[in-house]
């Protein structure tokens, strides 16, 4: 590690590693966060999970998007369309998008999670979220 | 980028280590493996949570999921359950000792609600051995502000903020640095006071250890302000953990460019060094600690001169407390009004407590000046053990005095305290239940002063050691009435007399419980009673009319004081009686009680 030598080569620095406690510091107001949640089962991942949420994860680093966290769950049930994937947008019931692949979650992310809008792809089950 | 999504916070601080916590983290780890998830989850060690009472403590984010009294064995659940799938293990959660309700967020437990983390804001949130999180949590950013600014505009910031010594002296630590940066010379010191002594109290010991970063960047600032170029921490060997995490911090600090020659490009040169106690009770007095620190005995000086006119090697030297050190980086990060507007009129900011004793929710808190007593012990603390009554809190340690059911709403801060008896002191909270003697209390602390007193000053080495014989006396139930006027007036003399600290408020705990606890010294005294039950010589076991006369006792007792024939109910000869509770101990028939 070259020395620091300004405050503004402290401040790059900063900037290169704020993601090291980002995740902590959205996880203490997760209440406020939008939640996006990977189904990463053996399922999940065999259909190509991990992509999405990688995939994910760099959307979100290039539109710069800060209320949003990305974290996974085992398997929703539904291994019939995976990968899923579940939008909880703050106060509102959780909503699970199934057969996701790159395309949809470009629009997941720029319809329903940036305006409210929702998309196909949807399952239809009164779905509730593990948490409750 | 780093793709991970999820991170388990292990408790890192010393308590939880001795309750496995390191155990836990490599058990996490190897089943994160086998798991095949350890890219898309990290596992951390931080620094203290505070919430000792339930450690070890696990927190799982991004859903900030508490796991309280977690062991190795637990470790497979929470990842084959929390982290696979994606389902809270219930019974490693919080109840609500009240409502019996779980609460998964710690955000939510009454413990964390009336708390305001400043000084521990990065304790159980990063990871203290890594210099980059704290940079990350905007770390060094206040230096480099602070360099931006003239000396003199650094000290004024801190006096702005109304920021007090939290080593128990409460003096403006604005007006302290500004002392050493108008005394001139060819060096000065900035010292780090980490000597942390009073029983039950372990603020300082959890901030290193937690975010080491924070005191070594604010001793770099203070090295600005003042015109030091050398830094020293004080702290006693005993904090082995706390050492060797400050110890990396000062490394990868230099390392970084963050200590050494030409700090940040602005010519600024300052060092830290490590030196070690041997945990001697007087090396946390300032003078004393220099002297320690020169390599002579620890004995204090008179004051003036002061140390920011004369200290270590006689060069201007500033003493600051750990918590101090601790508050800086934020004051220059939210600004000086922010913190000033937090607490009360005199005492700004918010305060470190190690909650001890009788209570619920032991451990480390961090509240803003001006809460009230009755908040810190029953909100917070979750009230009294085994619900019994509360009957006092100590405060202030062995040099503070005792606060009781009548003080429960008055607003803590440092004028308050002091006003009625006590002292914030550096922020030990001792719980007392309707169980401990007040005598006996004070006992306790004497013998500490007493054996902790240096022996420089006559006051000191000769009158607490005669206090504590005429409360051994009364809590033998010698003691006579005139005693009692010999312990208030030796208790003035000291305080009037004695060299240092230690010695002027060594009687405070005599003195305050004389105040608010005499009828227990009466008792003590003219009814021969201990009325909580504490001191074994008042006590009596006598024998009832359970006793069916099985004679278990009598063999049992060790110095043959128990007759009484078989069948036939028994009785304690009192004359001959030790008091060491064998019998009861032995009794199947509670028919021996302790009155």
């Amino acid at each position: 590690m070259p020395k620091i030598m300004s405050l503004d080569e402290l401040k790059s620095l900063r900037d290169n590693v704020k993601n090291k406690v980002d995740l902590r510091e959205k996880g203490e107001n997760v209440d406020e966060m939008v939640v996006i949640r990977v189904a990463m089962a053996t399922c999940g991942i065999a259909s190509g999970a991990r992509d999405i949420m990688n995939y994910f994860a760099d959307l979100i680093r290039e539109e710069n998007v800060n209320n949003i966290v990305i974290t996974q769950s085992g398997c929703m049930g539904y291994c019939y369309a995976e990968p899923t994937v579940e939008v909880t947008l703050p106060g509102e019931e959780p909503v699970v998008y199934g057969h996701v692949t790159k395309e949809k979650a470009k629009e997941i992310l720029d319809k329903h999670i940036k305006s409210g809008e929702m998309v196909d792809g949807i399952i239809p089950v009164a779905h509730k979220s593990i948490d409750e | 980028m780093s793709k991970y999504t999820m991170h388990i916070l292990v408790c890192g601080g010393t308590g939880c280590i001795s309750a496995q916590s390191n155990e836990i983290v490599e058990q996490l780890m190897f089943h994160i493996n086998e798991a095949n998830m350890s890219e898309e989850v990290q596992v951390l060690k931080t620094g203290c949570f505070g919430f000792c009472e339930k450690g070890p403590v696990v927190k799982i984010l991004p859903d900030n999921t508490f796991y309280v009294q977690v062991t190795p064995e637990d470790a497979e659940e929470l990842v084959k359950e929390h982290i696979v799938k994606g389902r809270k293990v219930e019974r490693l959660l919080y109840v609500d000792p009240t409502t019996e309700e779980v609460v998964s967020d710690s955000k939510h437990m009454d413990f964390y609600k009336k708390q305001m983390r400043v000084a521990l804001r990065n304790c159980g949130f990063i990871d203290p051995d890594n210099i980059e999180e704290y940079i990350a949590r905007d770390g060094y950013a206040a230096l480099g502000m602070a360099l931006g600014m003239t000396q003199q505009e650094v000290i004024d910031e801190v006096k702005k903020s109304g920021l007090r010594g939290r080593g128990g002296g409460g003096f403006p630590t604005g007006l302290k640095w500004e002392f050493a940066y108008k005394n001139k010379a060819d060096q000065k010191y900035v010292v780090c006071n980490a000597d942390e002594g009073d029983p039950g109290a372990f603020m300082d010991r959890s901030i290193l250890e937690g975010d080491p970063h924070s005191v070594v960047e604010a001793m770099a600032i203070c090295g600005y302000a003042i015109g030091a170029t050398k830094g020293l921490v004080y702290i006693r060997a005993e904090y082995p953990l706390a050492i060797k995490r400050l110890e990396k911090a000062i490394n990868d600090a230099r390392e970084y460019g963050l200590l050494g020659k030409d700090i940040l490009g602005s010519g600024l040169e300052f060092d830290i060094e490590i030196k070690f106690g041997a945990g001697a009770f007087v090396c946390g007095e300032e003078t004393a600690l220099i002297h320690s620190m020169e390599g002579m005995r620890g004995e204090p000086t008179t004051k003036p001169p002061f140390p920011a006119e004369s200290g270590y090697w006689e060069k201007p030297t500033n003493v600051n407390n750990v918590e101090t050190f601790a508050n800086i980086p934020v004051i220059f990060l939210k600004g000086a009004d922010w913190f000033a507007s937090i607490g009360t009129e005199k005492s700004k900011g918010t305060k470190v407590f190690a909650l001890a004793g009788k209570i619920n929710n032991v451990g480390l808190i961090e509240v803003p000046m001006g809460i009230t007593l009755r908040e810190v012990i029953y909100d917070i603390g979750g009230g009294i053990k085994d619900g019994k009554k509360f009957k006092a809190v100590q405060t202030g340690g062995p040099s503070g005095g005792c606060l009781t059911e009548k003080d429960l709403d008055t607003p803590i801060d440092f004028d308050n305290l002091l006003a009625k008896g006590s002292m914030m002191g550096s922020g030990g909270m001792i719980v007392m239940d309707e169980d401990n003697c007040m005598p006996a209390v004070a006992k306790f602390y004497l013998e500490f002063t007493e054996e902790e007193s240096c022996g420089k000053c006559t006051p000191c080495r000769v009158g607490t050691k005669r206090l504590l014989e005429l409360l051994e006396k009364i809590t033998h139930g010698k003691g006579t009435m005139e005693d009692v006027d010999v312990l208030r007036e030796l208790s003035q003399v000291i305080k009037d007399t004695a060299l240092c600290g230690l010695g002027q408020t060594a009687p405070n705990p005599i003195l305050s419980t004389l105040d608010v606890f005499y009828d227990e010294y009466i008792a003590h005294i003219k009814d021969k009673k201990c009325p909580a039950g504490e001191c074994s010589a008042l006590l009596q076991y006598i024998i009832n009319d359970k006793c069916i006369g099985c004679t278990a006792c009598a063999r049992v007792c060790p110095v043959n004081c128990i007759t009484g024939t078989v069948k036939q109910m028994h009785v304690v000869d009192q004359e001959k009686c030790i008091k060491c509770g064998a019998c009861m101990d032995k009794c199947k028939f509670k028919a021996i009680i302790k009155q």
